[in-house]
């Protein structure tokens, strides 16, 4: 385990922000923290990536304690943050040089790491561009390449692609994957984007300090089974009772929504339609999506 | 599942959170000479900008010295203005930084914070410095005689201005959580010391409690070794140079202690 997370807990003065999160990361895998806006990935980032001790708990990446050991940790990991980390008005060539300093890169070993990161993120030509000129997408390559040049073991990335526009997205994904599997780095991901999610080897959802499921996308997923059957009622809080009631079927009613988790959705819902004529406004079906998986294991909708 | 349960650690790495026992010199002095050139390489690409540091300072003492009909007393007060101005404004970069931008990343690196300290401090006061001295090519025009060791004399004391000028400003900046804070500070605090070092009237001159506002204020002693250097003919100082060298040393030393002793503590806390 590169990454090992044990009953880690945060306050903020008297409001918890982690309350007791334990999870596992092996080596050379893409795991992402799935979690809408306070749910405590953020703070989990934190403590991961040195910047804050934890209340309670311990974590340890690669091989060292976050909190008794940070120096060591901090050689060992590239930490992408979410918001900018470079120097707008130096180019990206010198944010590189600059970056290689504080970790005691100089001269031909530097030079060496600069060129290697720029060629790995397609940055060579880029390289006496200030800043300031590139796009949202240049720039997170740029700090990709930055957190990339001590040659860490794990890359901690909070939220990489938010902000970034679909096609910049897609090509920081290509990236990150090629890293994973040409130069083996293990990729610890805080993300809220489920399209993101949905690309990594295995996922945590974290909702209010908790880890409400843990697994790969396509497992969690699996676990719903079937279809999801999303109805729309004049009067959804009737008519659900007397679906369960005539179905037999375990629904919820969310936002105004009578909810289903059935196999075969096509047929059940030619036979809802049948017994409740007049009463559904719309029907949806769609295979579960981790929106779902989150869906059922807090009750509460992914936002 | 901790996979490692006990790490074997290098002997110098069981510290807990300390820069100081990892102490490596040649990361320390890269660490160093990285924030020193970020520095000086962003005040040439924003020449302007920093520049305006000189300007203002510049009609204060046209104005109020031609008002008063004493340029010559006036410029040593203008000259400090201007170095304050450099120093306290490029440390104020730090507040935002270190939400959102280069900073980030120093605090998450293996370089000791203390290097930050220093780095970032020896850049702004460098600026600082180079501010001051070209605001000295204005001394002939102020009636003030200048020779060469009295230029590199003036030069030294500017440096120390600079310095303690920068880790004060340091020191504030890291407290604070927005430049809104930092500006009030300014207005509030600074700009009145300035007012009361004996920049715009002597320790003589003045009345009751501001001659004992003006005995604690560090900046009085700077300026009456300014003045010193400067232009010893002018109105003669307060405080003697041998003195006020030794309280601007002491006091440069304080904020070091201080500014370095902030940075130890692990920041982040503020937001969730």
């Amino acid at each position: 385990m590169i990454v090992a997370v044990e009953q880690l807990a945060h306050y903020y003065g008297s409001r918890q922000a982690l309350a007791g999160v334990s999870f596992a990361v092996r080596r050379g895998e893409i795991f992402g923290l799935l979690g809408p806006n306070g749910s405590g990935k953020s703070t989990l980032f934190r403590i991961l990536s040195t910047m804050m001790a934890p209340s309670s708990g311990r974590a340890v990446v690669a091989g060292f304690d976050v909190d008794r050991q940070p120096e060591a940790v901090r050689q060992r990991i590239g930490v992408v943050f979410q918001s900018q980390s470079l120097d707008k008005k130096l180019t990206v060539e010198e944010n590189l040089r600059s970056q290689g300093h504080l970790y005691g890169l100089a001269g031909r070993a530097l030079r060496q790491r600069v060129e290697s990161v720029l060629g790995t993120l397609g940055l060579t030509e880029r390289r006496r561009e200030l800043v300031e000129r590139l796009s949202g997408g240049l720039r997170r390559r740029v700090e990709v390449a930055k957190a990339l040049l001590h040659q860490p073991e794990v890359l901690l990335m909070d939220e990489p692609s938010s902000g970034l526009d679909p096609g910049a997205r897609r090509e920081l994904w290509q990236h990150i994957e090629d890293l994973r599997e040409r130069q083996g780095v293990t990729v610890l991901l805080a993300t809220h984007i489920l399209e993101e999610a949905e690309r990594c080897d295995r996922l945590a959802l974290l909702h209010e300090g908790r880890i409400v499921a843990e697994g790969a996308p396509a497992e969690l997923k699996a676990r719903i089974g079937g279809d999801v059957v999303v109805l729309e009622a004049a009067d959804p809080d009737g008519l659900g009772p007397r679906i369960r009631e005539r179905f037999g079927v375990d629904l919820r009613v969310v936002d105004g929504r009578v909810r289903v988790e059935i196999a075969n959705g096509h047929r059940f819902i030619a036979e809802v339609v049948e017994a409740f004529p007049g009463q559904v406004r719309s029907v949806a079906l769609h295979k579960p999506t981790l929106e779902d998986v989150f869906l059922d294991e807090t009750g509460a909708q992914f936002r | 599942m901790i996979g490692h349960a006990t790490p074997k650690l290098p002997a110098n790495e069981t510290g807990r959170v300390s820069g100081w026992r990892n102490l490596s010199p040649k990361l320390f002095g890269l660490a160093v000479w990285t924030l020193w050139r970020r520095e000086l390489v962003r005040f040439w690409r924003e020449k302007a900008r920093v520049l305006g540091f000189v300007g203002s300072p510049l009609v204060f003492w046209l104005l109020i010295g031609s008002g008063f009909g004493d340029l010559r007393f006036f410029f040593p007060g203008a000259l400090a203005l201007t170095v304050m101005f450099s120093a306290i404004f490029s440390t104020m970069s730090l507040i935002e930084d270190r939400r959102e931008g280069f900073l980030l990343s120093m605090l998450v690196s293996p370089a000791p914070r203390h290097a930050l300290v220093l780095g970032k401090t020896l850049g702004s006061a460098t600026l600082a410095w180079i501010q001051g001295v070209l605001f000295l090519a204005f001394a002939p025009l102020a009636g003030i005689p200048v020779s060469v060791g009295s230029l590199a004399a003036t030069g030294g004391v500017i440096f120390l201005m600079a310095l303690t000028l920068t880790l004060l400003g340091f020191w504030l900046a890291w407290r604070l959580e927005s430049t809104q804070g930092f500006h009030a500070v300014i207005n509030l605090v600074l700009v009145p010391l300035w007012m009361v070092s004996g920049s715009l009237f002597s320790m003589e001159q003045a009345h009751g409690w501001i001659r004992a506002i003006m005995r604690v204020n560090p900046l009085t002693y700077e300026m009456a070794a300014l003045r010193q250097v400067l232009d010893p003919m002018g109105t003669p100082p307060q405080p003697g140079l041998r003195l006020s060298l030794t309280v601007t040393l002491v006091y440069a030393l304080t904020l070091l202690a201080l500014a370095t002793l902030s940075v130890r503590r692990r920041p982040g806390r503020s937001t969730a």
